[in-house]
C-alpha cells in the first residue's frame, strides 16, 4: 500500500500532472493516435494512477506506444496532461532494472542510412535508461 | 459603566467542538463592564433568546454580546430579541466566532484563545455604545427591469400585476430575449414564440409598464427606495410615434450585406430594418454603419417611402432621468463562440455549427423557413452529431468552469425534433454526463433514447476533421473503450452559455457584487436566492447563474415578489450608522466628499460657536438617508471630524486595544 | 539583422538541404545567421518529466551561450526547436529545475531563460514578412502543397506559442508566398509516428500512412515540413508524394538553390 502511494507521489511530482481534475470525459482517448497500439488509453492512464493501480500500468507495454505528440494535452478541457503521466510511468518502468526497451547494441539493426539522428537519438531517450 | 451580559452559542457542535464554550464564559466574567455570562446550545432559538431576554430584565443589562456565527446570519435577530427585552437595539454586539474561529480552525486550545480575543474585543466596544434610532426615508412606487427577455417580461408583468408602475430598459430594438430566437421548449415541445409573444404584447399593452427598447442604463446614483437612474435611448433615426412598423422602409433598403442578427448572421437583412415580425415594439431601426444615406449622403429611399415620414436621419440619442424604488437585473446570457475550439472546426467548417444557429435553422422564421438544410449547400443532412459540453466544465482560458445547465435538454429537444420530422436521420450524441434534474426532464431524455433511437455515445470529440469534402468526427466511446469516427453531414456544438457582456459595467454601477464568471452574486446563495447584496437590486435569470426557462420565470416571479414587497412600504428604516461631521473640528478641506462614493456629503456655509468666537465656516454636511455607513469618509478625514455612529473611532480603537491587550 | 543560430546534428548529417537552403536563403533575405560555436546535441527529444535534469543540460548551454551574444537564437529543425524552447520555458518558469541547471552548470552569470528562441518560419512571418519575401520570388514554385506540421512546432501551444494549434496558418501563408497553392490536409497536425519508427516500423507506417493519404486525396502534389524526423517517415515509411523541406522550396523560389 505504502509502495503505491509512495510511487503514485512520484509519477505526480515527475509528471506535474493533477489526476483528481479529470472529469473522465474521453476527449484525450478521443484525440490519441496510438489508441490501437494501446492496452491502456490516456484516460485510464489518468484514472488507473488516480485510482492506484499502478501495478497493471507498469507492467503493460502501452506507456512505449505513446508518441508524446501533446494532442491529449493541448485538448484536455480540465489540463490533466495526460502525455505528461505516461511518460511518467514510462520512466518509472525504465529506471527499474531491465526496464529498458532499447539497447544500444540494438541499433545498428534497425537503422538505415537514411534514419535522421533525430530519431535514433529520441527513441534511445525515450525507451532507454 | 455599563452593565453587559455575554452569551455564547455552542451553534451545536460548530463552534463548541473547536471553542472551549465554558472557558470562553470564565473568561467573558472577567471583562470590564460584564455582570452575567452564560453559554447555550442554540442560542438562535426561541429558548436562547429567552435566555438573553431573561438577563436584561434579572440583571438590568445595558449592553450585551453575543458570541456566535457572523452577524450577516443574527445580528437582526439578537437585536429584535434585545429590543424586545427593553434594550435598544444597537447596544447589542456579535463576536464572530463561528465564520471567523470554529470553522477555520482546528486546535480547540488556540481556537478558544481567540474566541476570548474576538468577545474581548466586543466587549470593549459595547462598553462604548450609545443608544441610536434609525431614521426614515420615503420609497419611490416605480420599479426598473433591466433587460427585457422572458426573465425581465415575467419580472415586470408580476410587479404591474401587483399595481405598481415598472419600466423595462432593454438594449436590442425589440423584447423577447434568447427565447424570442428558440424553436420550441423542453420538456413539452411546444412553440416558444406561441408562449412568449403573448406575453410581450401583454408587457406593451400594460399602462403601468413602460418599455425603452433600444436603450441602456448610463449610470444609477441613490440607495434602496429612492435610485435615480440616466437611461439613454439610442437614436433608432425612426420617429417611434409616427412609424406604424409596416415593413415598407425595410423592403425598398438596397443595402443587403449586413447579418441578420436575429437569424445569427445566416441571412441578411437591410440597413433598416424590423428585427422580426412579433417584435415589440414593432418600429424600423436603422443601423448607421450599414446605411447608404450615413456612409454617402445619397439614397434616402427609405423616406421617400414611408408613408408616416416617420424617417429622421439627424434623431440623436436621449437621455432621460427617472427615479425607482427597486431595480431588477435581468441581463441574461449570449452563448459563448466557440471558433478558439480550433479541434472542433466551428471557424472553418461551414457545416459545424451551434445549437442556438439549428434553433433557427429549425424555426418557421429562421434562414430556411424551417426546413432543416445545412449551411454549405442547403442539403439536407442525413448524418448528425450533436456535441455536448463545448466551452463548459473546463480549465483552459476559452473554457466555463460551470455546468452551463441548459445544453443536456436543448440537445435532447434538437436530437427529438429532428427524428421526428425527418425520421431518416441518423442522431448522435457525444456526451461526458446527461444532466437532467427537474420536472419530467429525465423521461424527456429517455424519451429521445427510447423512442426516437437517438445514438447517445459517453465520450468526447477529439477532432473534427473534413476529409475530401466530408466532415469526420473522431471521438471516443468510453462504455466500449474504443475511438469512433463518423463521418457526419452537420456537427451541432452544444456550446456553454455566458453572462451578457453588460452585465459587469453595470454591476459597477449598481455596486453590486459578482463572481469571478460575471454572474451576479446573491444575497444568500440558499436563503435569499433573488436579492443582491446591495439592498433594492434583485436579480431575476440567467444573470444570476445558467438556468432554463421554467426556473428564470420562477426567479422572475420570485423577485418581482420581492419588488412589491419592498414597493408596498411607504417609508424604509435607515441604516441608523453613518457618518456626521463634527463641526467644530472640520476644516472644510473636502476630502470626504470626494471619497463618498454615494454622493452623500455636501458643504454649506455655517456659523459656529467655537469656544466664543463666532465666523462663518464651510463645513461638510453628511445627508442621513444617502450615508450607506461605509466609513470611507472617516478614514480620508485629516481633522477627525468625520466619524461613523456605531463605529466611532473611539470604538474601533478600543476593540483594537482589546485584541492586543 | 543579426541572430545566433543552431543547426543541430541532424542538419550536419541527413538533413543537410534544410541546412544549405536555409543559410542560402537567409542571406539572400539579409538576415544574418551566427552559427553558435561549439554546440552540442540538444537532446533530441524533450522529456516531459521535471526531474529529468542531464538530459536538458546541453539544450541550456546553447541557449546561454546565445543570451551572451544576441541573445536570439534561430532554429530550423522542429526537434531541435521543441527541445530548445521547453527547456528554455522550463528554466524561466520551474524554480526546482532552473536552481538544479545552474547549480549544476555554474555559468558565470545564472541563466534565467532570457535567449529568445524562435524558428526560421517565425522570423519569416514575423520580422521579414511574407509580403516582403513574395518581392524577391523569381522562380514561383506553381504547384500544390500540402504544408505538414506534426507535432514539434505547434505543441504545447502554451510554450510553443508557434501558432495556432488547430489551425495553423504560416506554413499556407508561407506557400502562397512562394506561388504555391496551399492543400489543407485535416492530418497536418497529427502525428507521424516520431521515435516509434525506430522501434516499430510498422506503426510509423500506420500513422504516416495517414497523413499522406489525406495529401493526396485534397489534391496536393508535394509535402513540405521543417522536420527531418517527419520526412523521413513520411516517405520511408509510405512514399506516395514527394516531402521536401521548406527551405529548399524557399532557396528555389529565390533563385539561390544552385
Amino acid at each position: 500500500m505504502n509502495d503505491i502511494k509512495k510511487t503514485t507521489e512520484q509519477l505526480a511530482f515527475m509528471s506535474g500532472a493533477v489526476t483528481s481534475r479529470c472529469m473522465g470525459c474521453g476527449k484525450c482517448t478521443a484525440s490519441c493516435p496510438a489508441f490501437d497500439r494501446m492496452e491502456y488509453h490516456p484516460h485510464q492512464f489518468v484514472y488507473m494512477v488516480e485510482t492506484g493501480r499502478i501495478d497493471k500500468l507498469l507492467a503493460s507495454k502501452s506507456a512505449f506506444s505513446c508518441l508524446t505528440c501533446f494532442a491529449c494535452v493541448e485538448r484536455c478541457p480540465r489540463m490533466v496532461e495526460p502525455a505528461r503521466l505516461i511518460e511518467a510511468v514510462r520512466l518509472a518502468v525504465e529506471r527499474q532494472q531491465g526496464g529498458n526497451r532499447l539497447l544500444p547494441d540494438d541499433v545498428p539493426c534497425v537503422i538505415d542510412d537514411d534514419m535522421p539522428q533525430q530519431a535514433v537519438v529520441a527513441a534511445l531517450r525515450k525507451f532507454t535508461k | 459603566m455599563q452593565k453587559i451580559g455575554v452569551f455564547v452559542c455552542w451553534c451545536g457542535s460548530n463552534i463548541a467542538a473547536t471553542v472551549d464554550v465554558r472557558k470562553l464564559v470564565e473568561a467573558a466574567k472577567h471583562e470590564p463592564g460584564v455582570v452575567y455570562a452564560a453559554d447555550y446550545q442554540y442560542m438562535c432559538s426561541a429558548s436562547g433568546q429567552q435566555l438573553i431576554k431573561d438577563a436584561v430584565a434579572n440583571y438590568g443589562l445595558t449592553g450585551v454580546v453575543v458570541c456566535s456565527c457572523s452577524p450577516r446570519m443574527h445580528e437582526a435577530t439578537f437585536r429584535k430579541a434585545a429590543q424586545s427585552a427593553g434594550l435598544n437595539p444597537y447596544m447589542l454586539e456579535i463576536a464572530n466566532i463561528r465564520e471567523h474561529c470554529s470553522w477555520i480552525h482546528k486546535d480547540v486550545e488556540s481556537a478558544t484563545e481567540k474566541a476570548v480575543i474576538l468577545m474581548r474585543a466586543a466587549v470593549a466596544k459595547v462598553n462604548l455604545n450609545v443608544s441610536l434610532t434609525a431614521g426614515k426615508s420615503a420609497v419611490v412606487k416605480r420599479a426598473l427591469v433591466i433587460g427585457g427577455g422572458i426573465a425581465g417580461i415575467q419580472s415586470a408583468l408580476d410587479i404591474a400585476e401587483a399595481g405598481y408602475n415598472v419600466d423595462i430598459v432593454e438594449k436590442k430594438p425589440t423584447i423577447g430575449g434568447k427565447m424570442a430566437q428558440l424553436d420550441k421548449t423542453f420538456p413539452t415541445l411546444d412553440c416558444a414564440a406561441c408562449i412568449l409573444t403573448p406575453k410581450m404584447v401583454e408587457a406593451a399593452s400594460d399602462e403601468r409598464i413602460r418599455i425603452y427598447s433600444y436603450s441602456e442604463v448610463e449610470s444609477v446614483s441613490g440607495f434602496v427606495g429612492n435610485f435615480t437612474v440616466k437611461i439613454r435611448k439610442k437614436s433608432r433615426f425612426v420617429e417611434e410615434d409616427l412609424c406604424t412598423g409596416c415593413g415598407l422602409c425595410a423592403e425598398k433598403c438596397p443595402s443587403r450585406k449586413t447579418g441578420n442578427e436575429f437569424n445569427l448572421g445566416m441571412d441578411k437583412r437591410g440597413a433598416v430594418y424590423i428585427p422580426f415580425a412579433q417584435a415589440v415594439p414593432k418600429l424600423a431601426v436603422i443601423d448607421p454603419a450599414a446605411c447608404l444615406h450615413f456612409k454617402t449622403g445619397k439614397c434616402g429611399l427609405c423616406a421617400k417611402n414611408c408613408q408616416a415620414k416617420a424617417i429622421n436621419f439627424d434623431k440623436k440619442d436621449e437621455i432621460v432621468e427617472e427615479k425607482y424604488g427597486a431595480i431588477v437585473v435581468a441581463t441574461g446570457f449570449n452563448p459563448i463562440d466557440p471558433s478558439p475550439f480550433g479541434e472542433l472546426g466551428y471557424s472553418r467548417y461551414p457545416d459545424v455549427i451551434t445549437s442556438l444557429e439549428l434553433e433557427r435553422i429549425m424555426n418557421a422564421a429562421g434562414p430556411t423557413g424551417g426546413v432543416l438544410l445545412r449551411p454549405s449547400d442547403k442539403a439536407h443532412p442525413k448524418k448528425i452529431v450533436f456535441v455536448q459540453c463545448v466551452g463548459s466544465r473546463g480549465l483552459r482560458g476559452c473554457d466555463k468552469p460551470y455546468c452551463s445547465k441548459i445544453c443536456c435538454m436543448y440537445t435532447a429537444k434538437h436530437a427529438m425534433l429532428i427524428r421526428e420530422k425527418y425520421p431518416d436521420t441518423e442522431v448522435s450524441v457525444f456526451y461526458i454526463d446527461v444532466r437532467t434534474p427537474g420536472k419530467n426532464f429525465d423521461e424527456f431524455y429517455r424519451r429521445a433514447v427510447e423512442q426516437y433511437g437517438v445514438h447517445y455515445i459517453k465520450g468526447q470529440v477529439g477532432k473534427v476533421a473534413e476529409n475530401a469534402g466530408k466532415l469526420v468526427v473522431h471521438g471516443s466511446d468510453l462504455i466500449m473503450n474504443e475511438q469512433v469516427e463518423i463521418e457526419a453531414d452537420l456537427v451541432v456544438l452544444a456550446v456553454a452559455i455566458e453572462p451578457d457582456e453588460s452585465a459587469r459595467k453595470l454591476a459597477t454601477m449598481l455596486t453590486a457584487s459578482m463572481d469571478t464568471n460575471d454572474f451576479f452574486t446573491e444575497a444568500h446563495p440558499k436563503l435569499r436566492p433573488v436579492e443582491s447584496p446591495t439592498a433594492g437590486v434583485f436579480l431575476s435569470g440567467v444573470c444570476q447563474g445558467p438556468k432554463d426557462i421554467p426556473e428564470t420565470v420562477s426567479q422572475a416571479s420570485a423577485a418581482a415578489a420581492k419588488v412589491v414587497g419592498l414597493l408596498s412600504k411607504d417609508q424604509l428604516t435607515c441604516n441608523p450608522c453613518v457618518a456626521h461631521s463634527d463641526e467644530l473640528l472640520c476644516n472644510g478641506c473636502s476630502a470626504c466628499e470626494k471619497v463618498c462614493p454615494y454622493g452623500a456629503i455636501t458643504y454649506q456655509d455655517k456659523e459656529v460657536n467655537d469656544h466664543g468666537k463666532r465666523e462663518v465656516r464651510r463645513l461638510a454636511f453628511v445627508n442621513e438617508a444617502v450615508c450607506q455607513g461605509c466609513g470611507a469618509c472617516t478614514v480620508a478625514c485629516p481633522s477627525g471630524a468625520m466619524d461613523l455612529k456605531g463605529f466611532t473611532n473611539r470604538q474601533i480603537m478600543a476593540e483594537v486595544d482589546a485584541i492586543c491587550r | 539583422m543579426k541572430y545566433d543560430y543552431y543547426p543541430g546534428c541532424t542538419l550536419k548529417t541527413k538533413a543537410k538541404e534544410l541546412d544549405r537552403c536555409l543559410r542560402a536563403s537567409a542571406e539572400a533575405l539579409g538576415i544574418q545567421l551566427e552559427e553558435l560555436p561549439e554546440w552540442q546535441c540538444c537532446g533530441g527529444v524533450y522529456t516531459t518529466a521535471r526531474d529529468e535534469i542531464a538530459t536538458k543540460l546541453s539544450a541550456v548551454r546553447a541557449l546561454s551561450a546565445a543570451r551572451d551574444s544576441t541573445g536570439t537564437l534561430v532554429t530550423v529543425c522542429a526537434g531541435c526547436h521543441n527541445v530548445l524552447k521547453r527547456v528554455n520555458d522550463d528554466v524561466k518558469n520551474d524554480d526546482y529545475f532552473n536552481q538544479r541547471v545552474n547549480n549544476y552548470l555554474l555559468p558565470e552569470k545564472p541563466y534565467l531563460g532570457e535567449t529568445r528562441v524562435v524558428h526560421f518560419l517565425e522570423l519569416l512571418r514575423d520580422e521579414v514578412g511574407f509580403d516582403e519575401i513574395k518581392k524577391r520570388v523569381v522562380n514561383p514554385i506553381g504547384k500544390k502543397i500540402a504544408p505538414y506540421y506534426g507535432c514539434l512546432l505547434l505543441r504545447p501551444s502554451s510554450v510553443m506559442a508557434f501558432d495556432d494549434p488547430e489551425n495553423p496558418t504560416v506554413l499556407e501563408k508561407f506557400v502562397e508566398c512562394i506561388g504555391g497553392t496551399p492543400v489543407v490536409s485535416p492530418m497536418r497536425n497529427e502525428c507521424c509516428g516520431a521515435y516509434t519508427t525506430v522501434s516499430d516500423p510498422s506503426a510509423a507506417a500506420e500513422y504516416s500512412g495517414k497523413i499522406v493519404d489525406s495529401c493526396v486525396k485534397n489534391g496536393a502534389n508535394l509535402i513540405i515540413t521543417a522536420c527531418p524526423l517527419c520526412q523521413y517517415n513520411l516517405v520511408k515509411r509510405d512514399g506516395r508524394l514527394p516531402v521536401v523541406y521548406f527551405t529548399e522550396l524557399l532557396a528555389e523560389a529565390l533563385g539561390v538553390k544552385e
